[in-house]
């Protein structure tokens, strides 16, 4: 590999939800942590399931399983702590999220091949790995809430506390 | 990629709150916005029902000397199961009551997190925060976030017209 090869290569992180992986730039991604007791309370953000305690913080748990394979999945072995931008480039406002995975991460080093226009917006690029093309995930985009993401339709205004615990 | 490390203050301050129970889930109210916590029972003279409100969550008032204070059911608020209230708080400075299942305990935090912009909805209006209490995570109401301008607004003009309607009847009543 020539160092100019070698430089077009970015750290990434693999993770598994159900029977697909999805990678992760390493650098949005604080740590894996094994799965700890989640607190509910009444809230109308369909996509939050509750929050976490981390290392004193206080870390929202976001379900992205439904958006990216078409269901839930209960199965989880390990919370995905990512950095979150909130504020974008000129105001970044960074928070961490919570993302339930289902197996085991891996980092591997792999070459980022740029999304194309039909692409959905929770896709930053792809990878190829171990003979698979895998999916690389914008975690911005992908916890995206009605006012960053105009274009899709705000999900009904249900009480995740009540439907959890009905 | 690590967030910059909590800035320590040299001293926590703590903060007085009441944990309370509105059907079946947890919260805390900081104890300075409670001017009074009174049963249900003892306010039955006190209080009148409003029909058709407009405000579904406001279903009686409560006259406190020449105020009137709207008594917001806590479970219909929050969108939580129907429970019987027990407790009324009486909040300061506000013109809400707020219907409770009951008080947990009186306890004081030391730290409350902005509620993390994931949140989207209307939590953002109900809560000023969240707060660790002895490994738990507890929402703290804004005592400002159970009825809105507007909402208060509507309940007074509703409560304008039925004083008028109820004048018009007794003068009416007088003529004849």
């Amino acid at each position: 590999m020539t160092v100019a090869a070698e430089l077009e290569l970015q750290s990434m992180v693999l993770l598994r939800l159900g029977e697909r992986r999805y990678a992760v730039v390493a650098t949005e991604i604080a740590e894996l942590v094994a799965p700890s007791r989640m607190f509910k309370f009444p809230h109308r953000s369909p996509k939050v399931e509750g929050v976490i305690l981390r290392r004193g913080r206080i870390v929202p748990v976001c379900e992205v399983a439904e958006r990216l394979l078409g269901k839930k999945i209960s199965a989880r072995r390990f919370y995905l702590i990512a950095v979150r931008n909130y504020g974008g480039h000129k105001a970044p406002h960074k928070e961490w999220v919570a993302i339930p995975v289902t197996g085991e991460c891996e980092l591997i080093n792999a070459e980022i091949t740029g999304p194309s226009a039909s692409d959905a917006p929770h896709i930053a690029g792809w990878i190829s790995h171990d003979g698979n093309v895998i999916e690389v995930l914008d975690i911005s985009a992908l916890t995206a809430r009605p006012e960053d993401e105009p274009a899709f339709p705000a999900a009904g205004a249900t009480n995740t506390f009540v439907e959890a615990n009905s | 990629m690590r967030l910059a490390p909590k800035a320590k203050s040299p001293a926590a301050k703590s903060e007085q709150i009441i944990l309370f129970r509105v059907g079946g889930a947890l919260f805390a109210v900081s104890s300075a916005s409670v001017q009074e916590v009174r049963s249900v029972d003892s306010l039955a003279g006190a209080s009148a029902e409003i029909k058709d409100s407009g405000v579904l969550k406001v279903r009686h008032l409560l006259q406190r000397g020449e105020q009137n204070l709207f008594v917001v059911n806590g479970t219909i608020h929050f969108g939580l199961p129907l429970t019987p209230g027990t407790l009324v708080f009486i909040l300061r400075q506000s013109r809400t009551a707020l219907l409770i299942d009951g008080i947990e305990k009186m306890t004081s935090m030391t730290h409350l997190q902005a509620l993390p912009l994931a949140f989207h909805g209307e939590e953002r209006q109900w809560y000023r925060g969240l707060t660790a209490l002895d490994q738990t995570v507890v929402p703290v109401v804004d005592p400002q976030g159970f009825l809105s301008e507007d909402e208060v607004a509507r309940l007074d003009n509703l409560l304008t017209q039925k004083v008028s309607a109820e004048a018009s009847v007794a003068s009416s009543g007088a003529l004849q």
